[in-house]
């Protein structure tokens, strides 16, 4: 028996064309209204934190094809997928630092089973992780800067003693304690969001951010000069030369408004090369 | 002569028993609810079998399985996934090459059993309201726009709102919202459009459509002399236009196989045909 396949039927030029501009019609207004979803739907609310080695955003978004084995991996529980509504695009994983943070496990489980790349998987380290950025974002609160002890997220922090410092501040209102301030270092800080849980207020005073919020940058021609001079091994700008005077012998300058005066013997000038001992002198009766 | 729609299969289940004229539908149900269920022993009793979802999944913590339309999308938005995603669409693309894209609407995909509800709610009830008629084309378009819009925005756009990895997901992983794009579809199905969503509109199934090339499983109707237009085949297949030219075309010479992309071998008019008109075939590699 030979069996042809069915001929596709033929379509008339006119009825083609038709359809043709009928369907472009409709793909572009679908085409607009899912952009405009999309927009509103990408902008990641600020409580809601990528699993550790997360790409930027916007590649994340085209990586990540919400399959959810970043979230079955995680002995913690800490991820969960967005649900329609959630305001995070749909299916994409996160935790909110206050209810689960990431514990930062050593060997970031969640990463090899990404099957993309939408988790960095030549993150090997969790301390180099950068899920956010934690910061002190409301001081009034906090209870330090009241001169109390609690120092709770300074100790629940994995990256104990680098991600958060302690500085010792004079207690201006007892003027006799200290404050122990808690101070943020971005270099250090994984974002792991243990110290937001762990804040004793009602409501934390220190927050994981997003690094595309937390995260201010400099312009590129900035430069810090001490950087720079210690980079170059030598100043880069050509040093101020000292002032040289020329008074007669027997004479000096006046600072404070005397002009040239006869000098006795030697005076120290009052501007002394350290500022500080000026000001210093300043305050002396 | 043809019976009325509502009485689609009766015919069948009188000549041939309710089991003959339900075995694949039921096959089918099984199914589509045991790979669900496969997934749900982890989440429900922690018996992990398989984790993920239908994106992309992993089997007994070994076999990497990745939807390859879900994938396609990734590679449209310029970005390039590991190598496990790679592994696992090739597992996935190869077995629906063989077995027929389309298997995956009507063996797994779990929007197919809302799609089908709402179509048996349309016979059974004799649906008398309108048939908001689309072009079974558009399916293509949104395809080939999913694709593009993944490529303008960077970001699997398409993947914010398709109903098919949402429900799977959302069952999975919580839905949200996502009902009410559920219950859309199937309100869509059953008031508005007959076959609205799978038959007409749904880009996954066109993507599958398109996997469905060199299937080596087709029905065939190869008994077709014994068919005596009763209909009823047309009125339970979600892609009608796929029978009448295996079905009708022993006078052009044209094969009893069904050959038609869009047929999800589902296996229905199997079912309801009493006269066994219709069968599964295994396409020999060689002719
Ligand atoms: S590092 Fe560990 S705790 Fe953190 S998200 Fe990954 S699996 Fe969960
Ligand atoms: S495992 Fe990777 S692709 Fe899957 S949801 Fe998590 S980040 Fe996305
Ligand atoms: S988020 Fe908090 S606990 Fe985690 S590393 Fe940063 S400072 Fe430490
Ligand atoms: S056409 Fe789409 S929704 Fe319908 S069964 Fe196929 S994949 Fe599922």
């Amino acid at each position: 028996m030979a069996h042809q396949k069915p001929a596709p039927r033929p379509i008339n030029r006119r009825q083609f064309l038709g359809e043709t501009a009928q369907m472009l019609a409709a793909s572009s207004l679908i085409a607009m209204g899912l952009m405009g979803y999309g927009k509103h739907s990408h902008a990641l609310p600020a409580t809601a934190l990528r699993p550790p080695g997360a790409l930027p955003e916007e590649d994340f978004l085209g990586a990540c094809i919400r399959c959810g084995l970043c979230v079955r991996s995680c002995p913690y529980n800490t991820l969960k997928l967005a649900q329609v509504g959630d305001d995070i695009a749909t299916g994409t994983p996160y935790f909110i630092a206050r209810d689960v943070p990431c514990e930062m496990c050593e060997d970031i489980p969640c990463i090899p089973a990404c099957p993309t790349h939408a988790l960095n998987h030549d993150l090997k380290k969790i301390d180099q992780a950068k899920m956010g950025l934690a910061q002190i974002t409301d001081q009034s609160a906090c209870i330090a800067f009241l001169g109390l002890r609690c120092e709770v997220c300074y100790n629940v922090c994995p990256v104990r003693g680098k991600a958060i410092t302690l500085e010792r501040q004079h207690n201006a209102r007892s003027g006799k304690h200290a404050l122990f301030i808690p101070v943020l270092h971005f270099d250090a800080c994984t974002g792991c969001g243990k110290c937001e849980e762990a804040c004793i207020l009602e409501e934390a005073a220190i927050k994981v951010l997003p690094i595309a919020l937390a995260k201010g940058k400099m312009q590129a021609h900035y430069k810090v000069g001490w950087q720079e001079k210690q980079q170059a091994g030598q100043a880069l700008v050509t040093p101020d030369v000292e002032h040289q005077f020329n008074l007669p012998s027997g004479k000096r300058y006046d600072y404070y408004g005397e002009g040239l005066v006869d000098t006795p013997e030697e005076i120290a000038p009052p501007f002394a090369n350290n500022p500080l001992d000026s000001l210093n002198q300043k305050q002396e009766p | 002569m043809a019976n009325p729609a509502k009485e689609a299969g009766l015919a069948a289940i009188r000549s041939k028993g309710w089991w003959r004229a339900h075995q694949w539908l039921f096959l089918r149900r099984f199914s589509q609810l045991l790979v669900l269920g496969l997934f749900l022993s982890g989440p429900w009793f922690g018996l992990w079998v398989i984790k993920g979802n239908l994106n992309s999944s992993l089997l007994l913590n070994t076999v990497p399985m990745t939807d390859p339309y879900i994938l396609l999308q990734s590679l449209f938005a310029a970005m390039l996934p590991a190598s496990t995603a790679f592994i696992g669409v090739a597992i996935v693309l190869g077995f629906y090459l063989v077995v027929g894209g389309r298997v995956y609407c009507s063996w797994v995909c779990p929007v197919n059993i809302i799609t089908d509800a709402a179509a048996w709610l349309r016979r059974r009830f004799n649906f008398k309201g309108k048939n908001f008629s689309i072009n079974r084309h558009v399916r293509y378009w949104l395809l080939g726009l999913t694709l593009i819009l993944a490529s303008l925005s960077g970001s699997l756009l398409w993947e914010l709102v398709n109903p098919v990895s949402m429900l799977h997901r959302g069952l999975l992983f919580g839905l949200g919202l996502g009902w009410y794009v559920i219950l859309a579809v199937f309100l869509f199905d059953w008031l508005l459009s007959k076959n609205g969503w799978c038959g007409h509109l749904c880009p996954v199934g066109a993507f599958y459509s398109l996997a469905t090339v060199v299937a080596r499983v087709r029905v065939s109707a190869d008994k077709r002399a014994q068919c005596d237009d009763c209909m009823d085949c047309f009125a339970v297949c979600p892609e009608p236009q796929v029978i009448k030219s295996a079905l009708k075309g022993a006078d052009q010479g044209i094969s009893p196989v069904i050959y038609a992309a869009n047929c999800t071998n589902c296996g229905r008019c199997i079912d309801v045909c009493a006269k066994d008109v219709f069968a599964f075939q295994w396409q020999k590699f060689i002719k």
